[in-house]
């Protein structure tokens, strides 16, 4: 099953990563790390590359340079499923849930890397899918309880409101049982008091999972008051990876985020 | 928590309640009652309404459930035929297999497992192609396979065609419609509980996962290559079994059988009966064969009116027969309200 590396070591080790899309480099030698059990965020101003490195992370995008490694074990270059093996989950900046399936299915489906019966076990319904199916309802069971999902258990997902889609898309991330968590923009869309609870959500999943949790981008004013750490991204670079007191007062930072709201106010940030 | 156990085998029963039940063997009965009833033209019929049953079962799994297209389905269910028959011919010359009691349910098996075979052949591309391109892959599969049948006479039998020897185990013939019917009625309900099972399943969750979002799917832990290659082969599977029994029912196989309008009626029955459930390729398949012999004095029609067909479910029930046949069972349930 899944080995625990050098307990005190780094969880994930982000080395001199570049992406580049044609003549678009998307991120330059970018170097970041995430201990275990660690609350940080990536934050920067829109189309700094934060969906692009969670990506790279993850496997969907292939880094054109550098390396990354979780555990210790160098990933780049294995394919999604097999990261999401390793103990790394995600949500979306713009949900990717299943639609036509239910709450109960898609947290289900975050335990599709623990089912431990075959093809034929699900053909047949055998006892030792019997015995597998049933273990992973349990284990949903109880992220269904800390989320306060059972009500729409049975509801098809794509009926629900939107910070709940949110949630159960935690939930699916929380069922695969990670090391680490890449949240992307959780808050986005969602009311102020959806965001003040999932404020509490994420801190309970760090601290009772005592998994590590990475916020990209979201709402300055809720990263800033959860983060343990903040890297920043400006245009694909690292210009500042600090404590967020720290960040908050880095000239670079607000240079970075005053440049966006010049050129496009509306959008605050 | 035993409760909590039992409440989950619940969910995951595939027949709930005793209404369900009592539905299921009335069912099951007037399934097996039939062919007493029935004059024996229309047993030869449902017959063949059991064997698209099959193919639309499985087709849906790939269509409805994966999300992928296929417009070549005939080329397994060819395959599946001309496999079982060459099956059936060489054990039946040699007398070796016929000691295990085969070879009729053999034959089946073999069919399904070689249209297998070239299902994961034609569903490897689908790994790089997405959406038209991999269709465009299933159809020239399927205009392939009869090309290479018509072409291949050691293989077809040529413009002769080629005769299969009936269904026997051991000196017991099952030559007569009515025991045909219960031999492919019988694969009929066990490729159902089959499909039922694995669309419950993990395996079930992965295929209409990668349907919604395949990204998703990937970085949650599901390997694309491999259930999208599954999909295939089971796909193909089911269109290969159903092939071998064609070709029973048949007892004789020509090429020309395997054109790309059965493809298409094979996808009219899923779309028209609902896409992504199994009752619903059942629903789809029943009523186009039913409707197929029903016009049997019109063939040169029937491609407009299968295709008026499709267009009037899709314009008016989008998830099709099955849909909605949900919607008039759920308005029931609450109607007094
Ligand atoms: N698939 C892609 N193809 C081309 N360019 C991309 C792609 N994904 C991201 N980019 C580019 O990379 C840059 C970073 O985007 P992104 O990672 O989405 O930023 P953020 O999430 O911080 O808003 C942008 O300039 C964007 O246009
Ligand atoms: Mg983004």
């Amino acid at each position: 099953m899944r080995e625990n590396h050098g307990g005190a070591g780094p969880l994930l080790e982000v080395r001199n990563v570049s992406l580049q899309f044609g003549g678009i480099a998307a991120l330059t030698d970018v170097n970041l790390t995430v201990h275990p059990g660690e609350l940080m965020s990536v934050i920067g101003p829109n189309g700094a590359g934060k969906t692009s490195l969670f990506n790279c992370i993850t496997g969907l995008y292939r880094p054109t340079a550098g390396d990354i490694f979780f555990g210790g074990r160098r990933i780049n270059g294995l394919t999604a499923d097999r990261i999401a093996a390793l103990g790394i989950a995600r949500t979306f900046q713009n949900i990717e849930l299943f639609s036509h399936m239910t709450t109960l299915d898609n947290l289900l489906l975050g335990r599709h890397l623990h089912m431990r019966a075959g093809f034929f076990d699900a053909a047949f319904a055998t006892r030792r899918w019997w015995r597998n199916e049933v273990a992973q309802r349990r284990r949903v069971e109880e992220i269904m309880d800390m989320l306060d999902l059972q009500s729409v258990r049975h509801r098809r997902v794509a009926s629900l409101p939107y910070g709940m889609q949110k949630l159960v898309e935690v939930g699916r991330a929380l069922a695969t049982e990670p090391r680490l968590l890449l949240l992307d923009e959780p808050s986005a869309g969602m009311t102020e008091e959806e965001k003040a609870d999932l404020v509490f959500t994420i801190r309970d999943v760090q601290e009772e999972l005592g998994i590590a949790v990475v916020l990209g981008g979201d709402d300055l004013r809720m990263v800033m008051e959860i983060s343990q750490r903040i890297v920043v991204l400006d245009r694909g670079r690292v210009i500042a990876d600090d404590v967020p007191a720290v960040v908050q007062k880095d000239p670079k930072v607000i240079e970075a985020y005053l440049g966006e709201e010049a050129m496009d106010p509306a959008r605050g940030a | 928590m035993t409760q909590l156990i039992q409440r989950y085998e619940e969910e995951m029963a595939l027949v709930r309640g005793g209404a369900a039940w009592t539905g299921l063997v009335l069912l099951l009965g007037a399934l097996a009652a039939l062919p007493w009833l029935l004059p024996g033209y229309y047993v030869y019929i449902l017959n063949f309404v059991g064997i698209n049953v099959i193919v639309a079962i499985g087709l849906n799994l790939l269509v409805g459930y994966t999300g992928q297209i296929s417009l070549g389905h005939v080329g397994f269910v060819a395959i599946g035929a001309y496999a079982a028959t060459h099956f059936i011919r060489a054990t039946e010359a040699s007398g070796v297999v016929a000691a295990l009691g085969g070879p009729f349910w053999m034959a089946v098996f073999i069919g399904g497992a070689a249209a297998a075979v070239f299902g994961v052949l034609v569903g490897l591309p689908a790994i790089r192609l997405e959406g038209p391109y991999l269709t465009i892959v299933t159809l020239g599969f399927g205009l392939a396979v009869q090309q290479i049948l018509i072409n291949w006479p050691a293989v077809s039998g040529g413009r002769i065609g080629m005769f299969v020897p009936q269904p026997a185990l051991g000196s017991f013939v099952l030559g007569s419609d009515r025991s045909l019917y219960y031999l492919v009625w019988t694969v009929v309900i066990g490729m159902s509980l089959v499909a039922f099972n694995l669309t419950r399943s993990h395996v079930g969750r992965a295929f209409i996962a990668i349907r919604d979002s395949d990204i998703a799917a990937e970085v949650t832990g599901v390997n694309l290559k491999y259930y999208k290659t599954l999909a295939f082969a089971v796909s193909a599977f089911y269109a290969g079994a159903a092939g071998a029994l064609l070709a029973y029912v048949m007892q004789y196989l020509e090429p020309t059988m395997f054109n790309l309008y059965e493809s298409i009626y094979y996808l009219a029955m899923v779309v028209v009966g609902g896409l992504g459930t199994i009752p619903g390729a059942m629903f789809g398949a029943v009523l186009l064969t039913l409707l197929q012999y029903g016009l049997s004095h019109a063939q040169e029609y029937l491609p407009v009116i299968y295709g008026g067909i499709v267009i009037l479910v899709m314009a008016l029930e989008p998830m099709g027969l099955y849909g909605r046949w949900l919607k008039i069972k759920l308005w029931m349930k609450t109607w007094p309200m």
